[in-house]
């Protein structure tokens, strides 16, 4: 079973590996002898095939989660994702017997469920923080291994993760990184001294590829002078790195302005813009369709991402795509800052088939108009749609940069190689 | 009698100031009906004026037409239509002197420009029945301009297929119809931007919805990430200008480039008031474009971080004529780059500038 997993190098990632180990356990079991082919897609993607999801209704019942209930009426190009309607409660119907969820992770999902944490980075700190938590209230029971059966118990934490909000690829590269040190945990070890190392492991992981990533990102900014005096920079949405780059850009005396511009329904450039103005930097402010109007003035483009995906392209928040042809058609750069914990294995060619649903009622409340979509149900012929990401050809971006350093778009397979050897060789 | 007579341009001089004060207030929705007022209001100028001779007759609509184009920059229907009329005075006094319908403007070919009379360069001989003749042409005008939208709707099913997926945005009247109308014979879907701050894509939704028609609303940043398995853009344009490009509402330049990025056409339904003679000379667009109130984009509760940004609120879009397919009119389909002569054939060089 580890071979596997760790040879699924060419395979589709996200949360799929533990639903692949299951997959295979229930192949073993099935007396056909039909070999099954190994799983490829993940089964979040699969919301329009019966059987998948007869199978994860089970599953989600074996270990006691709640199910959402899916939403009435979804786009029809978007069958194949799930859509859940907003629930009143979502752990209503937890009951608190032994060996339940732990609360610290029934906290994490109810956040990530009403967006109080939303950002990739922060999603991914926010989870580490939780395991780490996990890790030191767990006892390895008599019997068991501390290996098998600590995985054991993180699995129904995932699926209730994956049931409030999709994981991230932030936080998928982080956990497959987690499951990696339990799985390989020699088992000669005392309880403290194993969780002991797994903590140690944890917070190397973030020091060295979120938080110092980000400095070093910021450095080569610097360095490379991508930030120079009287430049205009458009920054889309919300983003940590980007807004670490211009604050330590600015503190170090260079004098720039910013446009921010920001998209409904989730205005997350204006936290953007709040922490800009509060640090002191000249800011505009625009609506996403006020863009191609704001290029005429901006000299360069700096966007963050969500992921950097093998095909070279970027997925991220929905919008940047738009941004980038927009920047392309009035030859302005688009720059990219991303860590590598981000880069992922796989390859996408448009925004449809691997994607996140929002909430369609996000987009009926209109500030202080009278909303015009308020019986929006009534109506059989209408859907309202509210992607979260989509994803950007490489031919709009410039640059990528990283903590490797000033990389193009099409290098993200060869940082992905180098980095399973490393993976492989410890 | 003379008190009725001066009552008479009384009446007219407070109409056309109300007709003013609509304008700058921006109280007018929709440039058809800014069209449709105009061209009644210099019908009344017209019928009203005790003038004998076209060049009056043209001054007294100059004057008029100048306070109301001052009123609202902007509002370029106004300016067009003052232009028509100007256009059908000239033709009008032309055919009455010559005794037989002009073949043209002289200007259109070389071969016209060698057999042309010459043009006439003065307007100041009187002609019986000029007013008469000038009137019948604007009521010809007034029926154009009221069937424009359903001329426009009658070519629906040339350009509609069936099971198309058509992406639209803003809330134009030309293109409503134009959909519903197809909606009749054809089945097909509809996607429609919602255009914040303005949010007329949602109105059109739920007109296009109440009609029975598949419609969904996206947000304006998912234009680029549906236009892959759109088949045809359709939108309407608030003005034309004079080079085959649009002045149209704010985000058409990002949905015309995603459209060309995915090779699909873009459509533009537009009536001929539309068509100006003007140019975009700058694309720092300081005159081209419109600004209205930011509270829309930031409302006043967030005045911390309000006052200390720059906060603006385009209404308009330059979409450059490369980028579009065909414009759809009330005369029939064109080229973007056929424009420039539909311009010879509605307005006369020298109304260009007023």
């Amino acid at each position: 079973k580890k071979d596997a997993g760790s040879a699924s190098g060419g395979k589709p990632e996200a949360a799929g590996a533990n639903i692949k180990k299951e997959a295979s356990s229930k192949d073993l079991s099935a007396a056909s002898a039909v070999k099954k082919e190994p799983k490829r897609v993940p089964d979040h993607l699969k919301a329009d095939d019966a059987e998948t999801q007869k199978r994860i209704a089970k599953r989600l019942e074996k270990q006691r989660l709640p199910q959402r209930t899916v939403a009435q009426r979804k786009v029809r190009l978007f069958n194949h994702l799930h859509q859940y309607e907003r629930e009143v409660s979502l752990t209503g119907s937890f009951s608190f017997s032994s060996g339940g969820i732990h609360p610290v992770i029934i906290k994490l999902g109810l956040q990530y469920a009403e967006g109080v944490i939303c950002g990739s980075n922060a999603r991914c700190l926010a989870m580490l923080a939780a395991f780490k938590q996990v890790i030191q209230d767990y006892t390895t029971p008599p019997q068991k291994e501390l290996s098998r059966d600590l995985e054991a118990t993180i699995k129904p934490y995932i699926s209730f993760l994956n049931q409030c909000r999709l994981m991230s690829v932030s936080m998928g590269n982080a956990v497959k990184h987690l499951k990696h040190h339990i799985t390989h945990m020699p088992n000669n070890l005392k309880d403290h001294e194993a969780k002991k190392k797994l903590l140690e492991t944890i917070d190397s992981y973030i020091k060295e590829r979120i938080l110092l990533s980000a400095v070093a990102i910021s450095k080569y900014v610097q360095d490379e002078a991508k930030i120079k005096d009287g430049d205009v920079i458009l920054v889309y949405s919300c983003s940590s790195i980007v807004r670490k780059v211009l604050c330590d850009a600015w503190n170090q005396g260079k004098k720039f302005k910013v446009i921010v511009v920001d998209a409904r329904p989730k205005m997350e450039g204006k936290e953007m813009l709040r922490r800009l103005v509060r640090a002191g930097i000249p800011c505009s402010y625009f609506m996403i369709n006020a863009a191609s109007y704001a290029m005429q003035e901006a000299t360069k483009v700096m966007l963050g991402a969500h992921a950097l995906l093998a095909n070279g392209c970027v997925m991220s928040r929905v919008g940047t795509s738009q941004i980038a042809l927009i920047a392309k058609a009035c030859n302005v750069p688009v720059l990219v800052c991303c860590e590598t914990y981000k880069f992922c294995e796989r390859g996408q060619t448009d925004s449809f088939v691997y994607n996140e649903l929002g909430d369609p009622d996000d987009l009926v409340f209109i500030g202080n108009k009278t909303p015009y979509l308020n019986d929006w149900r009534d109506y059989n012929s209408l859907t309202l749609l509210n992607l979260v990401y989509d994803v950007t050809p490489p031919e709009f971006i410039s640059l990528v940069i990283t903590e490797l350093g000033l990389i193009p778009c099409t290098s993200v397979p060869v940082v992905l190689r180098m980095k399973q050897a490393e993976t492989n060789e410890t | 009698m003379p008190s009725g007579e001066s009552e008479k341009v009384d009446e007219l001089n407070e109409k056309l100031d109300v007709f003013a004060r609509d304008l700058k207030h921006g109280s007018i929705e929709g440039s058809y009906n800014v069209a449709f007022r105009t061209v009644s209001l210099l019908r009344i100028v017209i019928a009203q004026s005790k003038c004998t001779t076209a060049k009056d007759v043209m001054e007294s609509v100059v004057k008029e037409g100048k306070r109301l184009i001052a009123a609202q920059q902007s509002e370029t229907a106004v300016g067009n239509m003052v232009r028509r009329i100007l256009k059908i005075i000239r033709e009008e006094y032309a055919s009455a002197l010559r005794g037989k319908s002009e073949e043209g403007d002289p200007q259109e070919s070389l071969h016209k420009m060698l057999l042309a009379e010459g043009q006439i360069k003065d307007f100041s001989q009187p002609v019986p029945n000029l007013k008469a003749t000038v009137l019948d042409a604007i009521n010809e005008l007034i029926i154009e301009l009221e069937n424009s939208a359903d001329n426009i709707a009658g070519q629906a099913l040339e350009h509609i297929h069936a099971n198309e997926v058509i992406l639209t945005a803003g809330k134009s009247r030309t293109v409503e119809a134009f959909l519903k109308k197809a909606a009749k014979k054809r089945k097909f879907q509809v996607m429609v931007v919602e255009c914040a701050p303005f949010y007329h894509g949602q109105a059109l939704a739920m007109s296009l919805a109440r009609a029975n028609i598949e419609t969904t609303v996206i947000n304006d940043s998912a234009v680029f990430a549906i236009m892959s398995r759109v088949n045809k853009v359709i939108i309407g344009t608030h003005t034309v200008m004079a080079n085959g490009g649009l002045k149209a509402i704010n985000g058409s330049h990002a949905i015309a480039l995603a459209a060309k990025h995915y090779s699909v056409p873009l459509l533009v339904c537009a009536a001929m008031f539309k068509l100006s003679p003007k140019y975009l000379c700058s694309y720092d667009q300081d005159a081209f474009n419109k600004f209205v109130s930011p509270k829309d984009v930031m409302n006043f509760e967030e005045g911390e971080i309000a006052s200390r940004a720059q906060i603006d609120n385009p209404v308009f879009d330059y979409v450059p004529p490369e980028l579009v397919t065909l414009y759809v009119s009330n005369i029939g389909g064109n080229a973007p780059s056929y424009v420039y002569r539909l311009l010879s054939e509605f307005y006369h060089p020298d109304d260009h500038e007023l």
